[in-house]
């Protein structure tokens, strides 16, 4: 890649989030003037409440992919997060439970969340083995450790305000939309204003020039996975609640679609750059695409493969751009 | 005789730069031809437009083998027989050293499938053509960059090339390597295939080429026979500016000992080394590559542990488990390699720059303030002359002289006690050279301790205090440049008349 481009990679990434807020206006009004259904307080609330799931998936694969890497055990460290508050609830008397038993149970799951990323953390910086390998290798595990303690089967039988904070709202507001804004914000600080969040972005460049900067890259390393290991663990929270349920496999297939808003969100695949904001806008516009095309009736799995269509198109538009841009020079 | 190449009125603009103006070129057959000028002078742009990835501004002729062109396209540069080695050599570091030379052969043949035996007899024929030899079955990555340098020469001559353009080929290789390098390009030249040579180092573009041009600034400074240059000619005509080089003749012995090392060694890089470097001294080593001196900075830096022997720094002994500890004691460390481990090439010159020092620029407990961090940045590219356009730009839209003061720049701005620089000029102008030894210097002269690690003689002689020579991994001998003549410490090294 020769400097000229590099520098424009760089502008690139700054029109991003203005390109990406014109497309969200842009499929919204499209939407709103197809149906008139689109554009209802029914319809915005539905979105507000399925949007957090995804998204805080999304904050937890965000991290390793700055980093050059790839934390493919998302889906399943959320469940076992799910699982250890569930067991907690149910421990203390299922429905009966108090809420000093979900403060424990919350912090049993982030525990367990934390302990999943520490542990990929750990063998990526020491083994240097590929991100990928050792976080499919956490995913199988977690999977069958899941499957096993529960037997494949739901769990269910939850104090009524663990469902209340999952469905419930304040001022209008889903309770679980504001977790995932709060958690976009944490986020957000940690990348942009942070040692740890300055050190993986480096080190999602150049990680050898990073440790020789005196950066300890094995430490990042194992902190940026923690902290995705738990914001997997704040996604089974409040998947728990809202479902008032848990099931392994439950999400299974954000996996990939994380991923894919990531780079939506001009997340760079092979680490270095990337920011919350147009990830977070990325994620809106997938909501919406979601959303509208349920309400004009469209199947939905088909709608799933509009969502690969989409991204396959956004993908050849940037590269068009891309080339357009390079030859105006 | 038909000129291989004859170029008149080329320009090329850039947005609203103008990286060539009006340029006339003209290389004959089995000539060697150095095309000389500083960084950003527009000979990478040249270059690319004789390859064919630029296309010249509107009104260019461009004449290849006696036919005329309006633009070229790689693929027909090619097939006139234009060859260019590439400054990073763009080698396949997983594949074979066989595999690298005969890529484009077997990549071009109709034959889907890959034959192995042939990749490695037409390997071994440009090697046997050039007079060079290599393990073929190697992996490139395991080789050191002067023989890599010799692969990609190989590759180039692979197809049937009438001119060869070396970009730097000799940046990274030391003297007696570079030796080897025009010994081979002397070998082209008697089959009468013309080389065109960009490089820095002035004084084997003397030795070699028949004919210079000059570019400054996107404009063409002249054509002169090389017999009729001196080093000191050529550096004017490229710099405009004249430069006189008088060696440091100052004993700065009695000043208080900073940095002590006494018989440490490691198995297989360095033995039983032991030297001092006293306050605000500049100690030089130079040797031949691969004679344990970045091995040995290393150590210094903690990114290796000594097997035996101590450290003493300010005459307490320390131990460093990681380079960490080094740099809270003080040592920085600016690496021979810029582009994959001094700098972040892809990261912004301020996201350089800040690097080390970001607990300087926190605020609010342990947040970084944007104001605090800008504050430094400012400072240190004023305080080094970095000439940037925007601080958020890549590091790599830099020259590599602006480049190297960024590198040395977040190392000063840890306040380091000792300073080691290893390799500071390798990719960098003739001017901006002078430019980093002025830095080393004043560093000096305000009480900073350099470990100045070169293979080019003459940067360790006139830049240092005393000069130790360094040859398979143990310190030979140590020269003082006040009292004794270069050539005596240039025979040291490559032996006497060669």
């Amino acid at each position: 890649m020769t400097t000229t481009n590099r520098n424009k990679i760089k502008r690139y990434m700054e029109s991003e989030v203005a390109g990406l807020s014109i497309f969200l206006i842009a499929v919204v009004i499209a939407f709103s003037l197809a149906s008139p259904n689109f554009l209802t307080a029914t319809n915005l609330s539905s979105m507000a409440i399925q949007l957090p799931e995804l998204g805080l998936l999304t904050l937890a694969m965000l991290i390793p992919i700055l980093s050059g890497g790839l934390n493919l055990s998302i889906t399943y460290t959320a469940n076992m997060s799910g699982l250890a508050l569930a067991w907690t609830l149910q421990a203390f008397g299922g429905p009966e439970a108090g809420v000093e038993a979900f403060i424990l149970g919350c912090a049993l799951a982030l525990s367990v969340g934390a302990l999943s990323g520490f542990v990929i953390g750990v063998v990526v910086a020491y083994s240097k083995a590929h991100p990928i390998l050792v976080s499919l290798a956490m995913m199988i595990f977690m999977r069958g450790i899941g499957e096993f303690l529960s037997r494949g089967k739901d769990i269910t039988g939850f104090p009524q305000f663990v469902q209340n904070i999952g469905q419930g709202d304040i001022w209008g507001v889903p309770i679980p939309l504001l977790v995932f804004i709060a958690c976009a914000v944490v986020w957000h600080i940690i990348l942009s204003r942070t040692r740890q969040g300055f050190g993986t972005y480096m080190l999602g460049s150049n990680i050898m020039a990073t440790a020789y900067s005196g950066i300890s890259t094995k430490r990042n390393l194992i902190v940026l996975y923690t902290l995705s290991g738990l914001m997997c663990a704040v996604a089974g929270i409040i998947m728990l609640s809202r479902f008032n349920s848990v099931r392994v496999g439950h999400g299974e297939s954000f996996l990939l679609i994380t991923v894919l808003a990531c780079f939506l969100g001009a997340v760079n695949p092979f680490g270095g750059f990337g920011r919350v904001v147009p990830v977070v806008l990325a994620l809106m516009i997938l909501q919406v695409l979601t959303s509208g095309l349920n309400i004009l009736g469209a199947n939905q799995h088909l709608s799933t493969a509009l969502w690969g269509f989409f991204l396959i198109a956004v993908m050849v538009l940037r590269w068009a751009w891309w080339q357009y841009s390079i030859k105006r020079k | 005789m038909i000129p291989v190449i004859q170029f008149s009125n080329v320009s090329k603009t850039f947005g609203g730069v103008r990286a060539l103006i009006n340029i006339d070129f003209e290389v004959m057959p089995g000539e060697v031809h150095c095309l000389a000028g500083e960084n950003g002078c527009g000979k990478s742009t040249l270059i690319k437009i004789i390859s064919g990835v630029y296309d010249p501004d509107p009104g260019a002729t461009l004449t290849l083998m006696g036919q005329e062109y309006e633009t070229l396209s790689p693929a027909q540069a090619r097939r006139v027989g234009v060859g260019v080695i590439w400054q990073d050599h763009a080698l396949f570091p997983e594949m074979s050293v066989a595999e690298n030379i005969a890529i484009e052969g077997f990549v071009s043949s109709k034959s889907k499938l890959v034959r192995h035996k042939k990749i490695k007899d037409v390997a071994q024929k440009v090697c046997e053509r050039l007079g060079v030899s290599f393990e073929l079955d190697a992996l490139v990555k395991t080789l050191p960059i002067a023989q890599r340098q010799l692969i990609a020469i190989c590759r180039a001559l692979v197809s049937d090339v009438r001119i060869v353009f070396m970009d730097e080929p000799t940046a990274s290789l030391t003297q007696s390597e570079t030796k080897h390098l025009l010994d081979v390009v002397r070998t082209l030249t008697a089959e009468n295939v013309a080389v065109v040579f960009v490089s820095h180092r002035l004084t084997e573009v003397l030795e070699i080429a028949n004919r210079v041009t000059v570019l400054r600034d996107g404009q063409k400074v002249g054509v002169y026979d090389a017999s009729e240059m001196t080093l000191a000619k050529l550096t004017e005509k490229m710099t405009g500016l004249t430069i006189n080089p008088a060696v440091v003749d100052q004993d700065l012995s009695k000043n208080e000992t900073v940095l002590e090392v006494k018989q440490i060694s490691r198995a297989g890089e360095y033995e039983d080394i032991s030297f001092s470097i006293a306050q605000g001294e500049v100690v030089g080593i130079t040797g031949l590559l691969g004679a344990g001196r970045t091995e040995l900075a290393l150590s210094l830096f903690g990114m290796t542990r000594p097997e035996q022997g101590q450290i003493y720094l300010h005459g307490k002994e320390v131990e460093f488990k990681s380079n960490l500890d080094a740099i809270s004691s003080g040592v920085a460390y600016v690496s021979e390699d810029r582009l994959s481990l001094g700098l972040i090439q892809d990261q912004s010159i301020e996201n350089n720059l800040a690097l080390t020092v970001l607990d300087k620029a926190l605020a609010f407990g342990s947040l970084l303030s944007f104001k605090k961090k800008r504050t430094i940045v400012d400072h240190w590219i004023e305080e080094l002359g970095v000439k940037s356009g925007n601080t958020s730009d890549a590091i790599s839209t830099l020259s590599g002289g602006n480049q190297q003061k960024v590198a040395i720049a977040k190392w000063l701005a840890t306040n380091p006690k000792l300073l080691i620089l290893d390799a500071p000029t390798v990719g960098v102008d003739v001017g901006a050279r002078e430019g980093i030894f002025e830095i080393v210097r004043d560093l000096a002269g305000k009480g900073l301790s350099i470990l100045l690690i070169s293979d080019e003689v003459s940067e360790v002689y006139f830049n240092s205090n005393r000069v130790l020579h360094m040859s398979s991994g143990c310190i030979q001998k140590e020269y003082v440049p006040a009292r004794c003549d270069i050539s005596e410490l240039e025979d040291a090294i490559y032996g006497k008349a060669i």
